[in-house]
């Protein structure tokens, strides 16, 4: 695209409030000049209003449930209540012919063709019905008579490990396994009875001789279970078949690759298939796939003729929308006496339900300096729902392990838990990190671990964080100049509760001197050019570069056009302060609009894609790539133990994060605020249970599924780095999940320093906490 | 059962199929058609048209429906509409006149107390509840006036920001 030769320009470089440098980098020419730090900036860095508020907050915003279109139906699903069985036989003439059904769809497959489809977990989709009411759909579904052969089944992860447990899958079946995370194929590991594997994550070294030269080794397992994502608002989808292709409102996390889902399953050009999402009621990891629920109310829609809506009630929501996998990991890591570790070996099991990749990350392999690693893991197939990314997906379980194991080693070791950190951290920005956050929370007041005494005790705990900084290289924005002055940004990016419409007012209006109120906010459409999805903490690290590159493209040819006008050099005009003047002369000024009146034409519009990190990337695959440098992010806990009623309470959480140069410092909090308290609810209430006589979810709904409320909500202070490394032309990265990963393990280490008892299990709920502090009583 | 009648059968027995009902809502009497066992948050949602009240869980867990009846916050999923006949009706478009804000509609904007939005709008009429009610609510106060929304955004700290922010103004009456 850019001929001309790259150029050699300087950045700011390194964390503002250590005093900034600067780093020189080759960048294409077709780049807009280097941003100066937040201090120097009118609207970057600040935190103006969030373009989407007053709509929330009047009820006006439209999300997908909102959505009605003229003749739409109400689409209802029938949904296994076998957690393993045969589909013998299936009649749905009854339901179509019952009132008000228009029409019906099976949904049940073979992974074989030609084989009786298999159900294989509780809620499975087995058909769907639409009909002119949600009741009608919904009393339609009793009109479908199937026939099934129930099998023997395994929901739980211990037993589903045993030779005698029945198997999820046969090894021919194995290519046709979901994945949880990134598209990839079971197939290529081997499978024995339900465990597949072995999958090696990252080795390197001689772990063996590490182990060999160690003077001290900790070694614990550890358990976390499976949490769902919990939206408020269910997955929801409405598609209409028209002469042109076919239309989607959908509440998703990725409109662009929805997109391409959509046009493969129906044959359809990607030119003919559009989807919408205006507000999203949140995602976190589960909303980014087209799923059986979109592509049926599609195919619905097409056998109707007319548009369809298809939304979960909260039972289907918990039970087939994904969640987070459970995990056991065996830990060891070993270390000299100064805390110089030697080796580290983790093996891990995970239960994805019937999908696979339910490994735990790569925070034991990545955030410490550490010669030897092994890492093994093996999937464990059950008959529960497809698990799929959520929140810091791996990460945060990894963490849960490895930054207690640390802890323990600086325990062994007779070291504060942050001096070894120190020793064994190679990053620069966690160590800052923990000197801030331990400052904030008064880190010398924490006792020694058990020291407390009496019924409630006290504790302060910490751990770190560590995420990809993910880039989405398939991202676009295009940037629209009106003769009158208007201003409009457009990307399919999508905002999912994150404020990503903000930011992008922010990084146009800081280009062209205006002010973030100016900028039209146009994005949730593929219509527009494609943007990046909202997972992998990776949206605004990849839509705000290209956002202010076509920013920069308009406002050159904005000011090539009032230069060749006033013919002078357009070099020598200044913008800024919605005006136009020529540089030492304050009687040529023009307002913004006087300006924009110059256009030759009615509009002037630049798009751009989202160029490569101008050091490089360090990995790429596809769309996606990682970044140089990874995502820290080092949280503190003090919590509160109550031993005699096993209750845990939260005090206070100080949050200290780096996502690059902050951009909307209030919308950054608030995603902090939210990853912790999600961290809060993984650590002492979360849990989906499930029945193992029935192979039901016990608990699928918002009474029995917990998760925190205002009443668990302790202090959370958050504290921003600003770090700067000349990477793009916003160069800023991600926050929402390096906000999670942290907080479960921060509070587990918190707790031991309360009770001198470690707990290896999650959720610490009451309960637990009793079990596991009156074994530790009956231990000594 | 006084909807009994207006079923214009003889059995005395209401419904199942629709029965008019007059509602009033946002101080405007609105009649519409519904099954009985139509919910509230269904018949505001549906027939009324008016979908900033929503429904996150429909089971009463999560107060996200919040509208409210003769100024008390209720969940308007545990409600049936033909119960509710009567009442004044609130919802989160009725709470100011079109075209302003609430003072703590303003405050949510102010704090960034929003996230993905969804559970906002019950979260806005439970705060404007317990300010009308008590123009300066304490961090306690506010905490148990919530305590039964669910937000899994997370926005609290913010929320209960925004309200104590309110709360020590000098002019307490905006409630
Ligand atoms: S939707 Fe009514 S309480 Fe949850
Ligand atoms: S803002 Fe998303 S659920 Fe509250």
């Amino acid at each position: 695209m850019d001929e001309d030769p790259p150029q050699r320009r300087k950045f700011p470089a390194g964390l503002a409030h250590l005093g900034l440098g600067e780093v020189e980098r080759e960048v294409p020419s077709s780049e807009p000049p280097p941003l100066g730090p937040n201090a120097s900036l009118q609207h970057i860095g600040r935190s103006p209003e969030r373009w989407d508020a007053r709509a929330k907050v009047t009820g006006a915003a439209r999300y997908t449930v909102d959505v009605s279109l003229p003749g739409m139906l109400h689409a209802a699903v029938l949904r296994s209540p076998w957690p393993h069985a045969c589909l013998r036989a299936i009649d749905l003439s009854r339901a179509a012919a019952a009132p008000g059904v228009r029409a019906v769809l099976e949904l049940a497959e073979p992974l074989i063709p030609g084989e009786a489809p298999l159900l294989r977990y509780v809620g499975q989709p087995v058909a769907a019905v639409a009909a002119e009411t949600p009741e009608l759909a919904q009393a339609a579904l009793q009109q479908i008579e199937v026939r099934y052969e129930p099998l023997p089944f395994t929901v739980d992860f211990g037993h589903a490990r045993q030779p005698d447990a029945p198997a999820v899958y046969r090894t021919t079946e194995l290519d046709k396994v979901p994945s949880a995370t990134l598209p990839a194929s079971a197939s290529v590991y081997p499978l024995a009875g339900n465990v597949l594997g072995p999958e090696r994550r990252g080795s390197r070294g001689d772990a063996a001789a590490g182990f060999a030269q160690a003077e001290v080794t900790v070694e614990a397992t550890y358990h976390t279970p499976v949490q769902t994502h919990c939206c408020m608002e269910p997955h929801a989808v409405v598609a209409s078949w028209h002469a042109d292709g076919l239309d989607v409102w959908m509440s998703t996390q990725f409109t662009a690759g929805v997109r391409a889902q959509f046009a493969r399953q129906f044959g359809l050009p990607l030119a003919r298939v559009r989807v919408r999402a205006d507000a999203i009621g949140g995602g976190f990891g589960s909303k980014s796939r087209m799923g059986v629920y979109g592509s049926a109310a599609a195919a619905l829609s097409r056998l109707a003729g007319a548009p369809v809506r298809l939304v979960h009630q909260r039972d289907e929501e918990q039970m087939d929308a994904g969640n987070r996998p459970s995990s056991e990991q065996r830990l060891r890591i070993a270390a000299r006496r100064d805390g110089t570790l030697t080796a580290i070996s983790l093996h891990s099991y995970g239960s994805a339900g019937i999908a696979f990749g339910a490994g735990v990350g790569n925070v034991a392999a990545a955030m410490y300096d550490c010669p030897g690693l092994e890492a093994v893991h093996h999937d464990v197939f059950t008959h529960t729902g497809p698990a799929c990314a959520m929140r810091g997906p791996g990460n945060t379980q990894g963490a849960f392990a490895l930054e207690q194991s640390i802890d323990e080693l600086a325990a062994k070791l007779d070291l504060d838990p942050l001096v070894l950190r120190d020793r064994i951290d190679p990053s620069q920005v966690r160590r800052e990190e923990r000197r801030i956050g331990a400052a904030r929370i008064g880190w010398t007041r924490r006792h020694a671990p058990g020291a407390g005494t009496g019924t409630v005790r006290r504790g302060i705990g910490m751990a770190q964080s560590l995420w990809p900084a993910n880039v989405q290289t398939n991202a676009a924005c295009e940037v629209r100049l009106w003769r009158d002055g208007t201003v409009e940004v457009l990307s399919s990016v999508q905002d999912i509760g994150t404020g990503v419409g903000t930011v992008l007012a922010q990084v146009v209006a800081e280009e062209l001197g205006l002010t973030p109120q100016d900028i039209h906010i146009r994005i949730g459409d593929t219509e527009y050019p494609s943007g990046p999805p909202s997972y992998g903490s990776r949206t605004t690290a990849s839509i705000t570069p290209p956002a202010r590159t076509a920013a920069w493209r308009v406002r050159e040819t904005l000011l090539r056009s009032v230069a060749a006008a006033w013919k002078v050099d357009p070099q020598s005009l200044v913008l800024g302060g919605r005006s136009v003047q020529l540089r030492g002369d304050a009687q040529r000024r023009l307002a913004w609009n006087e300006a924009t009146a110059m256009l030759r034409t009615d509009r002037i519009s630049a798009t751009a894609g989202r160029a490569d990190d101008y050091a490089g990337f360090r990995i790429r695959s596809g769309d996606a790539a990682i970044a140089l440098n990874d995502l820290g992010g080092v949280q503190f806990a003090e919590v509160e133990v109550d031993t005699e009623s096993g209750v845990i309470r939260v005090l206070r959480v100080v949050a200290v994060h780096d996502c690059g140069r902050p951009i909307h410092p209030a919308q950054i909090e608030s995603q902090v605020q939210g990853g912790v308290l999600m961290g809060i609810s993984f650590a002492l209430m979360e849990e989906r249970i499930m029945d193992p006589h029935t192979g039901w979810m016990l608990n699928p709904n918002l009474i029995d599924y917990k998760f925190a409320g205002p009443r668990d909500t302790p202090a959370i202070e958050v504290v921003l780095l600003e770090y700067y490394q000349g990477q793009s032309a916003s160069d800023a990265y991600g926050i929402s999940e390096p906000a999670n990963i942290a907080t479960a393990a921060a509070i587990a280490n918190a707790v031991y320093n309360a009770t001198g008892v470690r707990f290896r299990a999650l959720p610490m709920t009451p309960a637990a906490v009793l079990e596991t502090l009156g074994a530790a009583a009956r231990r000594t | 059962m006084s909807c009994a009648d207006r079923n214009g059968d003889s059995s005395g027995i209401a419904g199942p199929g629709p029965l008019p009902l007059v509602l009033d809502v946002n101080g405007t009497q609105h009649q519409i058609m519904v099954e009985p066992r139509t919910t509230l948050a269904e018949a505001l949602r549906g027939p009324l048209g008016l979908t900033g009240t929503k429904i996150a869980c429909n089971h009463g867990a999560c107060s996200t429906c919040t509208v409210w009846l003769d100024g008390t916050p209720v969940a308007a999923c545990s409600v049936l509409a033909v119960e509710v006949e009567g009442q004044r009706i609130t919802t989160i478009e009725g709470l100011a006149q079109p075209g302003s804000l609430h003072p703590v509609q303003e405050a949510f904007i102010a704090h960034d107390a929003v996230q993905c939005g969804f559970c906002t709008p019950g979260l806005v009429l439970s705060c404007a509840a317990l300010l009308a009610r008590n123009p300066h609510p304490d961090r306690s106060d506010i905490e148990s006036a919530i305590s039964g929304h669910l937000c899994r955004c997370g926005t609290y700290p913010h929320v209960i920001e925004a309200m104590l922010d309110l709360s020590t103004r000098q002019d307490p009456d905006h409630g």
